[in-house]
């Protein structure tokens, strides 16, 4: 039977348990436990496996109330720590371009941030999560009261700057970035029908 | 916290491989002479394994083996970097035969073994400059193309010399996915192909291709992106004018006909001032590109008067 109860109290480890795989998965890949490498290029490596479950999870945390319209409310309990997730995935991957690609060459950084728009909407998008991420408490969010929720539309920003800078990065072949940019398209586009399905 | 850590061993010095650079005592030694003849049988035809060095390679530090064969653009395996060395088992790259056409003299289809016997294999330690902006050093062995390709007698027409890579579709699952327009073609000015530094490679560490690396035959241009170095060549056109070369023509904003390596011109979305040497570990920096991937002295008069920031 799913309660609020069993939902706190087995749903939420199980979701956090899900959520952290990936990331325990690379960490073994890091310190190449048993036959685990993260092969000959091991930052561009680490770059695109935060990168790509950064947008897993960002598309995970947006899919949250439109399933919740047909699954029933008691799923809203699990977007905050879906969109934390997402946050550390994608905080993960500009600290990895920060720190170990760069080797914080903060002039090569902001020629980067300037020159290149892939890496500028990547930028924009960490950027516009960290309020959502910081006002994520309950204690903000009684103190923001109605504007907590205007605010927190903000991750429709994410989303849209998160699938354009992988739509970007890529070389030639588009089919992965389209199929997440067709992802978020379907999710904001559910919100924009309901609200003029209300009107 | 940045923790600055240069290895004390480079991996390229705890590998195998290292000792290569070493072999050519073993196999030259009396007690050894005898059966490094039964080793050096090819399959391919081609004598990479008592290839001579030529040229100046001392002081770079090569890849691993492992390295250069697990991490590969060839898109007619896939578009992952460890696709080519996945799915390429299936692929045979013998027997192989080469067509030579154009602004030539002697033209036609030959063996593999009757394009390369007639010359002997080289060694070389080139760099590897991705347009990527990553890089490796690899040991390669092969034949300069311009001692090849005079064997054809080129004419006065003769302007270009174009590439083209074999088109196996069922041998080639990434040709299938129909990413690029292939079959791969590229090409280079005929002053680029006779060039001495510009090689045909037909071997790595002494021995044959692998069928990730462009197994049988492929093109080496040190001083250019490697993007230019097409593998599995199957056709060499003389032509008077400038060829089809699949990136350039597939995306010109982003990839240029001559693609030499220089810092100075950014691909529109990222540097080329740095790259990232493949082998060097988590925490080493990039390292500092350097103009025609450090070929310079060897190659700038190829272009003297050329403005290479248009023509890129």
């Amino acid at each position: 039977m799913i309660t609020p109860l069993t939902t706190e109290r087995y749903g939420k480890p199980a979701v956090f348990i899900a959520c952290s795989v990936p990331l325990i998965w690379l960490i073994l890949k890091i310190f190449a436990v048993g036959p685990l490498q993260l092969g000959p290029n091991p930052i561009e490596s680490i770059q695109d496996t935060l990168g790509i479950w950064g947008l897993r999870m960002l598309c995970a945390t947006l899919a949250v109330t439109p399933l919740s319209w047909v699954a029933g409310p008691l799923l809203i309990r699990f977007r905050r720590m879906l969109g934390l997730f997402a946050f550390t995935y994608c905080g993960l991957h500009f600290l990895n371009y920060l720190i170990l690609d760069q080797t914080f060459d903060f002039a090569a950084i902001i020629e980067d941030v300037i020159k290149r728009p892939f890496i500028t909407i990547g930028f924009l998008g960490l950027l516009s999560m960290a309020p959502l991420a910081i006002t994520s408490t309950g204690n903000w969010r009684r103190k923001l009261g109605r504007s907590w929720n205007r605010l927190h539309r903000l991750v429709y920003l994410t989303g849209i700057l998160a699938s354009w800078h992988f739509y970007w990065q890529v070389k030639k072949d588009l089919t992965e970035p389209l199929v997440y940019c067709s992802i978020i398209a379907v999710l904001l586009g559910m919100r924009i029908a309901r609200t003029y399905r209300r009107r | 916290m940045l923790i600055r850590h240069k290895p004390e061993i480079r991996s390229s010095e705890i590998t195998p491989e290292h000792n290569y650079l070493n072999r050519r005592g073993f196999i030259s030694s009396a007690a050894l002479a005898g059966t490094s003849l039964l080793f050096a049988t090819s399959c391919s035809g081609a004598d990479n394994k008592n290839s001579a060095p030529t040229g100046n390679h001392t002081n770079l530090d090569v890849n691993s083996l492992e390295d250069i064969t697990r991490y590969n653009n060839f898109y007619e395996f896939g578009l992952n970097k460890e696709d080519p060395e996945k799915f390429s088992g299936a692929f045979n790259a013998s027997p192989w035969s080469v067509t030579i056409d154009g602004e030539a003299e002697i033209t036609g289809t030959f063996n593999f073994e009757d394009i390369i016997g007639p010359h002997s294999i080289e060694e070389r330690i080139y760099r590897l400059r991705c347009v990527e902006a990553w890089s490796m050093v690899v040991p390669w062995n092969g034949i300069p193309l311009g001692k090849l390709l005079q064997r054809f007698k080129p004419t006065s027409k003769a302007k270009f010399v174009s590439f083209e890579t074999v088109y196996r579709p069922e041998e080639m699952p990434g040709q299938r996915a129909k990413v690029l327009d292939f079959p791969y073609r590229e090409g280079l000015t005929i002053d680029e192909a006779m060039h001495p530094l510009t090689l045909l490679a037909t071997g790595l560490y002494g021995a044959d291709l692998p069928n990730q690396n462009g197994a049988p035959l492929r093109l080496i241009v040190p001083w250019k992106y490697g993007f230019k170095g097409i593998k599995s060549i199957v056709r060499i056109s003389f032509t008077e004018t400038r060829p089809y070369t699949t990136w350039s023509d597939a995306i010109p904003t982003e990839y240029g006909f001559y693609a030499n390596v220089n810092p100075a011109v950014d691909h529109p979305r990222w540097s080329q001032a740095r790259e990232r040497r493949i082998g060097s570990g988590l925490f080493a920096e990039k390292q500092p590109t350097l103009m025609f991937n450090g070929y310079a002295d060897e190659v700038a008069s190829l272009y003297a008067g050329l403005d290479l920031t248009r023509y890129f």
